[in-house]
């Protein structure tokens, strides 16, 4: 099936609405057809992306997302306040799953036939049957006093002779986010993993409600610290598609190069945390000494070492001078350097390689079914790429090569990432080539009422997706982030299947999901 | 006199425990190229924690609370038995070899069942792989001590240290593996990278550590201390038994000053060794910890057939 003709297709099978929506296709449909449609869109094998409802006045708008080779699909479908039912598309889409229980306990929906219906994002600080995401509830909250203790969680249950439960978090020792994790083992093998997340859950979507575009783009970069650039990015891209802005060329590559710094600071980080969890220190010490030096070469020239709040609706906030652009080529060529001299070391350990190698494997169906990104399914055949299969600029300016790798273990994803560090710093050298004087920022213009846009683009640790709709007088009405976590967390509960308790740290790094990113 | 000695020695080995253990995080943090703390913030670590105020879990039994001065005292008694700067000890006459792999084992039984005492997951876990590593690591050093004592005809260490030097410089084909199988027994026992790394936060992977994560204040002062205690005590059996020279062997001021610093240097070196050899590589998956203790047993067993076939003819 060519990439032309698989849309046709599929609208053919399905009778429905069509309009073009910027980025995605988006399809009105009918809510009874809704778990119908979901199974057709996976008889053609489209990718679910994100999931996410919206409250309209009487009614709930449902949305949910899907790609195939670099093109978008948005179904919407509506569905009255009164009779909130809607049948569940995570029967058929298992990537589904987490963002439709999101939806259950934030509007309240029904998801019909879903495989499970537990709570996810509801934590014990709610009253029961108040929905925060419903227009009628106040943005400040209830306070309802000292959270009561999570005791009755229904966790799923193992029994058997040997069989012992360990529960981990969600405070944990290091520094590092909350997320509460069960175990059930035999001996130390690991038969089953649960995931309990939604401890940093800080109302995002709630408190973006009526703000202005450099509000939310504040409020963006904020999702989740490490992807401040990525977030922001998506937020002001979908803002900027719905007021109908067009972006400085400049400003364009500018972006480019916070994304490419960003990616290349986390992986940097992340190489030597994976390296720290099997007690390999040396090698966590010199990444961090160089992610280090390389943050600071962010602060001289941008002002922020982590880069928050540099990309604004319309543009950018921070220029990068003729002598910034020496210093930035001279940080690539030295890093490049030195990463290669460590990662040779690290190549040529076999303590390290016996650790990783084979450890926390990802088959390519199990990280297919649950839609996983970035990193963690290039690592395990996923080839997909937003800068290269739905590109937007500055990547349709360039060539790159996308690493993609079948071996789906531990090692895979540390090798993934240092290939991705060194077309990341190739990346940053064409787009400083490519500058072009020009403006910064663009004037804003302000949206229509319900103007809505979608924003995709590439974050570090794989495809963000972020949806605005705007009301009148340049006020957010709805901002939904889809942090790439989202859909890998799932696969971390598959890939620890059949490992040893003690290797699930390293399984956990080398994975890296964000906790806040996933809880919003 | 003698008494005196060992007095002074056991009180030696406790109050030096904390600068090797200070020592070998300062060689550690060089190799990594990190600024190393001092190489007295073992003694502020232990000071501090003992005018904390211990938090005992109310499910926690008397055990748990006796637990530390078991542990403590246990692997303080094992201390006595090992000469530090002299030999010909009353108290190695008293209590061998195999008494002093008891008190260890002693020691290890009251800090699983401590361990388990809370009954929080983290604790049986780390008592379930203690004991496991454990029922593998004492037969190891058993074999490898034993091949020692066979050559020295005697389990008194006080005795064989002192055969040994008598003896002088011979290359013994039986010391090499046991050297080996002791040095293996002792990172596995010591709790070192790969087997046990006593440097991490992560939970899961805690061997020692899990089984103390409850502890404060005072008790975990104690524990630290007597793991800080068993560090050194494994470097100095295999500093004097298989390199000897510079122990003290009259009770002279001068002579035990010397052994002093004999030892000390001793350790320092051992030290350095373990801190590269930390640095080199990384943990190990836990079911290889087998494997790694069985290669010791096999080594300390070699070295006993070696004694038999290559030296006792003569």
């Amino acid at each position: 099936m060519s990439s032309l003709n698989w849309m046709a297709d599929f609208l053919s099978s399905v009778s429905a609405e069509c309009e073009v929506v910027q980025a995605a296709t988006t399809w009105q449909i009918d809510s009874q057809a809704w778990q119908r449609v979901a199974e057709l869109a996976m008889k053609q094998q489209l990718r679910w992306v994100a999931g996410w409802a919206e409250h309209d006045q009487d009614q709930f708008l449902v949305n949910s997302c899907f790609e195939q080779q670099g093109r978008y699909l948005l179904l919407r479908t509506s569905i009255a306040v009164e009779h909130p039912e809607l049948p569940s598309q995570a029967t058929v889409y298992p990537a589904a799953n987490r963002s439709e229980r999101h939806s259950q306990d934030m509007f309240g929906i029904r998801f019909l036939g879903h495989p499970d219906n537990r709570r996810w994002t509801r934590h014990q600080a709610w009253i029961e049957n108040s929905y925060p995401l419903r227009k009628d509830f106040p943005v400040q909250g209830t306070r309802v006093g000292i959270t009561p203790p999570d005791m009755h969680y229904p966790f799923i249950k193992s029994h058997g002779a040997g069989v012992y439960e360990i529960p981990v978090g969600p405070i944990h020792a290091g520094i590092i986010e909350p997320g509460h994790f069960r175990f059930q083992a035999v001996g130390e093998l690991i038969l089953n993993l649960e995931e309990r997340l939604g401890y940093v859950h800080k109302g995002i979507e709630k408190i973006a409600e009526g703000r202005n575009p450099e509000s939310l783009a504040r409020l963006a970069g904020r999702v989740s610290g490490d992807t401040t650039v990525g977030h922001c990015w998506a937020a002001c891209r979908a803002m900027e598609q719905a007021a109908g802005v067009e972006i400085p060329v400049r400003a364009t590559l500018i972006r480019g190069i916070l994304a490419e710094r960003e990616r290349i600071a986390n992986h940097i980080g992340d190489i030597g945390a994976i390296c720290n969890d099997v007690a390999f220190v040396f090698a966590q010490m010199q990444m961090t000494r160089l992610r280090e030096l390389w943050l600071r070469t962010n602060a001289t020239v941008f002002g922020h070492r982590l880069l928050m709040d540099k990309i604004v609706p319309g543009g950018v906030a921070c220029d990068v001078s003729e002598e910034f652009c020496t210093l930035i080529k001279k940080d690539i060529v030295e890093l490049r350097t030195e990463l290669a001299e460590i990662i040779l070391a690290l190549d040529l350990n076999s303590s390290l390689e016996d650790r990783l190698y084979t450890a926390g494997f990802l088959s390519e169906q199990t990280a297919a079914a649950f839609g996983t990104l970035g990193y963690v399914g290039r690592a395990s055949g996923q080839d997909f790429d937003v800068r290269r299969d739905a590109p937007y600029p500055p990547y349709d300016q360039v060539d790159f090569k996308v690493a993609v790798e079948t071996q789906g273990d531990i090692a895979s994803r540390f090798w993934i990432r240092y290939k991705e560090i060194r077309v990341s710093l190739v990346l940053i050298e064409k787009f400083i080539e490519q500058l072009v004087d020009g403006a910064l920022v663009t004037d804003w213009k302000t949206p229509p009422e319900g103007a809505e846009g979608l924003g995709i683009i590439e974050g570090w640790r794989g495809e963000i997706v972020s949806y605005i709709r705007f009301e009148a007088d340049n006020k957010i009405a709805r901002f939904y982030p889809r942090d790439p976590s989202q859909l890998n967390w799932p696969a971390l509960e598959k890939l620890v299947l059949n490992n040893i308790v003690p290797d699930f740290p390293v399984c956990n790094k080398s994975l890296n999901g964000s906790y806040s990113g996933n809880d919003l | 006199m003698n008494w005196l000695i060992a007095i002074l020695q056991t009180i030696l080995f406790v109050a030096l425990s904390p600068l090797l253990a200070g020592w070998v995080k300062c060689c550690k943090c060089w190799l990594q190229n990190r600024k190393a703390p001092s190489i007295f913030q073992p003694y502020r670590d232990l000071l501090k924690l003992t005018y904390k105020q211990p938090v005992v879990s109310e499910q926690a039994s008397w055990l748990f609370i006796k637990a530390p001065y078991v542990i403590f005292s246990a692997t303080v008694l094992a201390a006595t038995v090992v000469p530090l700067i002299a030999v010909d000890l009353p108290t190695s006459a008293s209590a061998d070899v195999i008494v002093m792999v008891g008190f260890f084992a002693f020691a290890r039984f009251f800090l699983a069942l401590a361990g388990l005492d809370i009954g929080t997951a983290f604790g049986g876990m780390g008592s379930s792989r203690e004991m496991t590593i454990s029922s593998l690591a004492e037969p190891a050093m058993l074999m490898a001590i034993f091949t020692l004592t066979m050559t020295a005809s005697t389990t008194n260490l006080s005795l064989a240290i002192a055969h040994v030097l008598n003896e002088g410089l011979i290359l013994r084909p039986s010391f090499v593996f046991a050297l080996s199988a002791l040095i293996l027994v002792a990172v596995a026992e010591t709790g070192r990278i790969p087997v046990d790394n006593p440097s991490t936060h992560l939970e899961l992977t805690m061997i020692h550590e899990a089984m103390i994560l409850e502890y404060s204040g005072r008790h975990l002062a104690l524990i630290e201390w007597a793991s800080q205690l068993k560090l050194m005590l494994y470097g100095v059996l295999i500093a004097n038994i298989f390199f000897p020279w510079g122990i003290a062997q009259s009770f002279n001021p001068q002579d035990l000053a010397y052994g002093l610093m004999a030892i000390m240097a001793k350790l320092a070196v051992l030290a350095i060794v373990l801190a590269i050899s930390e640095t080199l590589v990384a943990k190990m998956r836990l079911f290889r910890v087998q494997e790694y203790l069985s290669f010791a047993y096999l080594l300390g067993l070699l070295g006993m057939l070696s004694h038999i076939i290559l030296e006792a003819s003569r």
